[in-house]
């Protein structure tokens, strides 16, 4: 960072993250935007991007990725972990009263025909997900443009993988991502 | 179940499944995890496991969090406490050693990595909710409501966890 960023206590940065976190029902991406840009003002809607863009490329969840870093930007490797840790410890502690709860009375025959109803609904919700990335990434490199064939190729590709052939995970990932990087690495060249 | 063991099985294989979820979320590791602890192992069934991720859906928090359910389920506190570790520690330690080293500037071949994750992660994601659907759907009014879903997700900003609180209503009045 080239300016002087204000500094907050990992206390408050851990408290302020549990708060995104605990408000963030069926998601929490758009709650860490009215947190962080709106509410907090700790960063401009620019800003929040770039996290965003730098936390998706890194493995793991992007919006502990984007905790991680905006903590690490405003106390150091403490803020980082006390902005994951207020990210993950408060939801973790709901899930598991949950996931007790089901234990106990799942397998009553309404509880069971309830979650079936959730399941249909969560898969579309990830379909919803998928398309909704793939609405921004088409619009930003456009479909007919090289950039976007190779793109458009790589999904198809990911989704046979996974999808279709039911290959493990680690196999479509070992065979694509050579292939993609090197193809965005190239074009990079000729467009720059 | 308990034995230290499968608690140790399910932190490393999850662990590994973990650092390749690039691209926007842990989700997509879901058939893989679902594939181990249901297929190869036996520590849940199938329903659990959609169970799990469906509950997980809709209480708050990230999404990852379905991780720590199925670890509680497969081995109580142990599971769910190591499950979600395997999780979070990997790409935390990744993205604080990469905002050190480096700063949080954008380079060519950052770019370039960008640039091919997001379409495979978006692959991904739809063969994802595809094998979901064919393990948990039972019949077409399931897909029907599963597509429906999507579509009131794109067209509107109505909360997802308004969706799978009418899912559940759905599925209890037998209409699922």
């Amino acid at each position: 960072m080239t300016h002087q960023v204000n500094k907050h206590s990992p206390l408050r940065i851990f408290l302020v993250f549990s708060g995104i976190a605990l408000q963030g029902f069926g998601g929490v991406m758009p709650f860490a935007y009215r947190g962080l840009v709106e509410q907090q003002r700790w960063l401009s809607a620019e800003e929040f991007a770039k996290y965003l863009a730098m936390a998706q490329i890194l493995p793991g969840a992007t919006i502990c990725n984007i905790a991680t870093m905006v903590g690490h930007r405003f106390a150091g490797w403490r803020g980082g972990l006390a902005a994951i840790t207020g990210m993950i410890v408060p939801p973790f502690c709901v899930v598991i009263a949950l996931a007790a709860i089901y234990q106990h009375y799942g397998d009553l025959p309404l509880f069971r025909q309830a979650v079936s109803g959730m399941s249909a609904v969560a898969a579309g919700l990830i379909l919803a997900t998928g398309l909704k990335m793939a609405i921004t990434l088409f619009k930003k490199s456009g479909l007919r443009s090289p950039h976007g064939t190779v793109q458009l190729a790589l999904l198809m590709l990911a989704f046979i993988g996974l999808g279709v052939l039911r290959w493990q995970l680690l196999l479509v990932f070992c065979v694509l991502v050579p292939l993609g990087v090197a193809a965005s690495y190239l074009m990079g060249e000729r467009h720059a | 179940m308990h034995e230290e063991s499968a608690v140790l099985d399910l932190t490393l294989h999850i662990a590994m499944l973990a650092v390749m979820a690039v691209g926007g979320g842990v989700i997509l590791i879901a058939p893989e995890v679902s594939q181990f602890v249901v297929g190869a192992r036996h520590w849940l069934s199938n329903e659990q496991f959609s169970a799990a991720y469906a509950i997980a859906q809709a209480a708050p928090g990230p999404n990852l969090l379905f991780i720590s359910f199925v670890g509680w389920l497969a081995a109580g506190w142990a599971g769910a406490i190591c499950a979600t570790l395997a999780v979070v520690v990997p790409s935390t330690v990744l993205t604080m050693v990469i905002v050190k080293a480096r700063g949080e500037e954008e380079g060519r071949f950052s770019r370039a990595l960008g640039e091919a994750f997001a379409p495979m992660s978006i692959g991904f994601l739809v063969a994802t909710a595809w094998i979901f659907s064919q393990s948990s759907n039972t019949d077409w009014r399931a897909y029907a409501l599963t597509l429906a879903c999507a579509g009131i997700v794109l067209r509107s900003k109505l909360n997802p966890v308004m969706l799978i609180a009418l899912g559940a209503a759905a599925g209890m009045l037998r209409l699922i």
